[in-house]
C-alpha cells in the first residue's frame, strides 16, 4: 500500500512555473538550498558580530563605536544564532532535506507541503530575530542562554523589545523545526525504497535521523521556556521572577523561580549540542570513507553509539549548572552521567581513526576538513572532560576555558564537517565542480586558524580570564601576557574571517565557471550519486525507485571490478 | 533475543513479538507495516508534543513546590454554588465528563469511518466537535468566574500569584489545543459528509484526527489530577 504510494509519481507536487518552482516549491532539494543559503547568510552575521568582539577584546577601547552595551548583545547574537539559526537549521533543515530522500531512495519528502511551511515559517522566524537589531533598545544582551530575572530586567541591554523579539523568533523556530523534523523522522521511518533496512542506511541518515527525534523532544522546553518567559514580561507573571531590589525598588514579582528557566533551558541546551554533533558525526563518517576508500569500521557499533549518545544526552543538562545553586547532590549524577557519555563519544572516534587506518586515503578538500574535525573534536573532548567534574569545573566556570572548550567542540568540528559536506555534495548539488586550490587554500587558512583562536583561550581560561566581559582593565590578577595573547587571538580571527571569503567565492564563481562535474566524482556507494541525472531531477529516480542489495560502505571489495560497489548492484 | 529460562508464556507470546518487532525494525520500506504515512507522523508529533505538555505541568509542579505564598485551595476555588450550596470542583467534574464522553463518539466515529459509512461517521464526528465546544464554553466560564473573583496572570487574592499564571497558561494552551481540534474535526466531518474520501477510496483522516483528539483527552486527565485534585 504505502510502497506504491513511494513509488507513485502522481502525488509529487509537480511545478508548472518558476515561482512554484523555485520559491514555492515542495520540492526537498529547492527546500534544502533555501535553507541552506537562508541559515548561511545569517550565520555570516554571527560571524561579524564575532568579529566586532574580537576588535574591542583584542584592541579595547580602540573603536568607541562598541560600547559595553553593543558588546553584550554581540556575545547574545552571535551565541544564539550560530548555534540554533546556522548550525541546526544547516544540518538538519539544508543537510537533512538534501541528503534523507536521496540517501534512502524517496521521491521526496512524505509530506511536501509541510516541509515547504517549514522553510517559510524558518524564514519568518529569522526576520523576526533580524527584526531585533531594528528595535528600540537594540537586541537582547543577555548571552544567549537568555537567563531570567536579567534577562528582562532594566539595565540588561535589550530587555525591553530585544528579548521579546528574541523569545518570538524562537518559539517560531521551534514551530519550522517540528514540521521540519516529523517529515525526516517519517520519511527515513516510512519511505525508504525497497531493500533498504535501517542498518543499510548511511550514518549520516543516522546522524540526521536521530537528531531530528532528538529535535522534536528538546525544542518543546525551549518553546515551553520561551512562552513562560513573554508571559513574564508582557503579562507580569513571576514564572521565573523572584521578589528583587531593582534601580532602588521592589520590583512587583514575587515567589518565581530562576532556576526553573535554567532547568528548562538546558534540558532543551544539552541535546542542542548533539542535535548539532549528531548529523556532523554522520556526515563525517561518509566523508572519510568515501575519502579513505575503505569501510566504515565497526558499522553497527557507529549506529548505536549514535542512538546511545542520543538518548544519555537527555539525562546530562544539569552539568551546565554546577554553579547556579541547585541542590549539590545533583552535581554528583550529572558528572556521571556526563562522563558516561565520552564511552560512545569515544568509540565514534576510535572507529574514524580504524577507518582511516590502512586505508587508501585521498587528501581531497572534503577529506582535509572530515581529518580536521576528528583534531578539533578530541580536542574539544578532552577540555570536555575537565567541565564534566564538577570539582574542576566550578573555577573554571564563567572562563575562557569554557568558550574555548565549546568552541572546539561543538563550533568549531560541526563548521568544519559543514565545509567538508558541502564541497563533497556540491557536485552533486549544482553539477559543477569547484577549485581545488582555493579549496586547499580555504582549509589550511581555517584549521591552522582556529587553533590559532582557541589554544590561547584555554590559557586565558586557567588564568581566570572571565568570559564576556567589555573590557579587563587594571585586573590584578591578569597578567600583561593576557593582554598580549588577545591581540593575537584577534589577529588570527580576522585573518580567518577573511578567509571564508576564499570560500565564499570560490563557490560562486564555481556555480557560473567551474567545470561540468562527474556525476559520481568521488566513486561514493550510497544512493545520492546514482540518479539518473546531475543535479538530481524532480522525483529524483526517474520512472523506478532504485532497489538496494548492499550497505553504503563497499569500498575496495577484494576481487571486485572497481574499488567500490554501489548500493543498487546485486549480490553474486 | 535469546531468554535463558522460557516458560510457557514467554515462548508463546513474548518471544513472537518480539521477534515481530525486530523483523518489523529490520525489514525494508517501512518500520510500520501498512501505516499510512498521516498516521505515523501524527504519532511522532504527538510524542513532541506530549514534551510540551510535560515541561508546562513539570514547571507548574516546581513553581507550586516553590511558591513563597500558600498555594490556594482548590477545592474551595473552583466550587461552584448552586441553590446555596457551595459543591467542590462540579463544574470541572462536567467539563471532564463531557470531554471523555467526545473520547468515546471520536471512537465510533473512527469504527464507522473504517465501515464506510458515511452519515453516521459525519455526525459521529460532528456529535465530538459539539462536545469540543461545549467544554470550551464551560472552560470560557470558569475563566470569566475566577476572572470576577479577581485572579490574574500577575496576581492572586487567595494567595500564590503563580496559582493564576499557571492556571491561566496551562487551561488556556490546553483549550488552544482543544479549538484547534474541533476545527479539524468539523473540516474533516463536513469532507467525509461530501463524500471526499469514498471517492479517495481512504477514510484515514478520520482516525487521524482521532488520535488528536484522543490525545488532548488523555493531556486534560493530568491536568485535571495535578491542577484540580491536587
Amino acid at each position: 500500500m504505502a510502497t506504491t504510494l513511494a513509488d507513485d509519481l502522481r502525488p509529487l507536487h509537480h511545478p508548472r512555473s518558476w515561482l512554484t518552482k523555485y520559491v514555492w516549491s515542495q520540492d526537498h532539494k529547492v527546500i534544502a538550498i533555501q535553507y541552506s543559503v537562508t541559515a548561511i547568510l545569517i550565520g555570516v552575521v554571527a560571524l561579524i558580530l564575532s568579529a566586532l568582539m574580537r576588535l574591542q577584546l583584542g584592541f579595547p577601547g580602540l573603536f568607541p563605536s562598541i560600547q559595553p552595551d553593543n558588546y553584550l548583545q554581540f556575545v547574545s547574537m552571535h551565541g544564539m544564532i550560530m548555534v540554533v539559526y546556522l548550525l541546526t537549521a544547516l544540518l538538519l533543515g539544508g543537510f537533512g532535506n538534501y541528503l534523507i530522500p536521496l540517501m534512502v531512495g524517496a521521491r521526496d519528502m512524505v509530506f511536501p507541503f509541510v516541509n515547504m511551511l517549514s522553510y517559510w515559517l524558518y524564514l519568518l522566524s529569522v526576520i523576526v530575530l533580524v527584526a531585533g537589531f531594528f528595535v528600540p533598545g537594540g537586541p537582547t544582551g543577555a548571552g544567549w542562554t537568555l537567563y531570567p530575572p536579567q534577562a528582562i530586567t532594566e539595565g540588561t541591554p535589550g530587555h525591553q523589545w530585544g528579548i521579546a523579539t528574541m523569545l518570538v523568533s524562537l518559539a517560531i523556530f521551534v514551530a519550522a523545526f517540528t514540521m521540519g523534523g516529523l517529515n525526516y523522522v517519517t520519511t527515513v521511518l516510512q519511505a525508504r525504497t525497497k531493500g533498504m533496512t535501517l542498518m543499510r542506511m548511511p550514518l549520516s541518515v543516522w546522524g540526521i535521523f536521530t537528531a531530528s527525534i532528538m529535535g522534536l523532544l528538546a525544542f518543546p522546553a525551549l518553546f515551553v521556556a520561551a512562552i513562560m518567559m513573554l508571559f513574564d514580561h508582557f503579562a507580569g507573571t513571576s514564572f521565573f521572577m523572584p521578589t528583587m531590589q531593582s534601580m532602588g525598588r521592589i520590583t512587583p514579582t514575587e515567589g518565581g523561580s530562576p532556576l526553573l528557566f535554567q532547568h528548562l533551558f538546558w534540558f532543551f541546551g544539552h541535546p542542542e549540542v548533539y542535535i548539532v554533533a549528531l548529523p556532523a558525526f554522520g556526515i563525517v563518517s561518509d566523508l572519510i570513507s568515501v575519502h579513505a576508500r575503505r569501510n566504515i569500521f565497526g558499522y553497527r557499533m557507529m549506529v548505536w553509539a549514535i542512538v546511545i549518545i542520543g538518548a544519555l544526552s537527555f539525562v546530562v543538562w544539569a552539568h551546565h549548572m554546577y554553579v547556579s545553586g541547585m541542590n549539590p547532590y545533583f552535581g554528583f549524577f550529572f558528572a556521571t552521567s556526563t562522563l558516561i557519555i565520552a564511552i560512545p563519544t569515544a568509540i565514534k572516534v576510535y572507529n574514524w581513526l580504524l577507518t582511516l587506518w590502512r586505508g587508501n586515503i585521498h587528501m581531497r578538500v572534503p577529506m582535509l576538513f572530515a581529518i580536521a574535525f576528528i583534531f578539533t573534536f578530541i580536542h574539544g573532548g578532552l577540555s570536555g572532560l575537565f567541565l564534566g567534574n564538577v570539582s574542576v569545573d566550578v573555577p573554571l566556570s564563567d572562563t575562557f576555558f569554557v568558550v574555548a572548550h565549546f568552541h572546539m567542540v561543538m563550533g568549531v568540528s560541526p563548521v568544519l564537517v559543514i565545509f567538508g559536506a558541502i564541497y563533497h555534495w556540491y557536485p552533486k548539488i549544482f553539477g559543477r565542480m569547484w577549485n581545488e586550490t582555493l579549496g586547499k587554500l580555504h582549509f589550511w587558512i581555517t584549521f591552522l586558524g582556529v587553533y590559532a583562536i582557541f589554544l590561547p583561550m584555554h590559557y586565558l581560561g586557567i588564568l581566570g580570564v572571565p568570559r564576556r566581559y567589555y573590557a579587563l582593565g587594571e585586573t590584578a590578577f591578569i597578567p600583561e601576557s593576557v593582554h598580549l595573547a588577545n591581540e593575537w587571538i584577534t589577529i588570527a580571527a580576522l585573518i580567518v574571517f577573511a578567509a571564508q571569503g576564499l570560500f565564499f567565492f570560490n563557490m560562486i564563481w564555481s556555480l557560473f565557471r567551474g567545470p561540468r562535474a562527474d556525476p559520481n566524482p568521488w566513486g561514493a556507494a550510497s544512493l545520492e550519486w546514482l540518479t539518473p541525472q546531475t543535479p538530481p531531477a524532480h522525483g529524483n529516480w526517474g520512472p523506478h525507485l532504485p532497489v538496494v542489495y548492499r550497505w553504503a560502505y563497499d569500498y575496495s571489495v577484494p576481487g571486485a571490478a572497481r574499488d567500490f560497489i554501489p548500493q543498487t548492484e546485486p549480490r553474486a | 533475543m535469546s531468554l535463558t529460562t522460557p516458560d510457557k508464556r514467554d515462548r508463546e507470546i513474548i518471544t513472537p513479538a518480539l521477534r515481530d518487532i525486530v523483523s518489523d525494525w529490520s525489514a525494508d520500506r517501512e518500520v510500520f507495516r501498512h501505516t499510512h504515512w498521516g498516521k505515523a507522523m501524527m504519532w511522532i508529533f504527538l510524542l513532541s508534543d506530549t514534551f510540551i505538555f510535560s515541561c508546562f505541568l513539570t514547571g507548574y509542579m516546581t513553581m507550586r513546590m516553590s511558591a513563597s505564598t500558600p498555594w490556594p485551595n482548590t477545592a474551595e476555588v473552583f466550587a461552584l454554588t448552586i441553590g446555596g450550596q457551595s459543591i467542590p470542583l462540579v463544574l470541572i467534574a462536567i467539563m471532564t465528563f463531557v470531554l471523555i464522553s467526545s473520547s468515546g463518539t471520536m471512537a465510533m466515529a473512527v469504527n464507522f469511518g473504517y465501515r464506510r459509512d458515511r452519515r453516521k461517521t459525519a455526525v459521529l464526528m460532528l456529535l465530538t466537535a459539539i462536545f469540543g465546544a461545549a467544554f470550551l464554553g464551560m472552560q470560557a466560564f470558569e475563566w470569566t468566574k475566577l476572572i470576577h473573583e479577581g485572579v490574574r496572570p500577575w496576581s492572586n487574592p487567595m494567595g500564590a500569584p503563580q496559582f493564576g499564571a499557571s492556571f491561566f497558561m496551562i487551561t488556556g494552551f490546553h483549550g488552544l489545543h482543544v479549538s484547534c481540534g474541533v476545527i479539524l474535526l468539523l473540516i474533516i466531518a463536513s469532507k467525509v459528509a461530501r463524500g471526499h474520501y469514498d471517492r479517495t477510496g481512504d477514510y484515514s483522516a478520520v482516525e487521524i484526527a482521532g488520535l488528536y483528539w484522543h490525545f488532548v483527552d488523555l493531556v486534560w486527565v493530568f491536568i485535571f489530577a495535578f491542577f484540580y485534585l491536587w
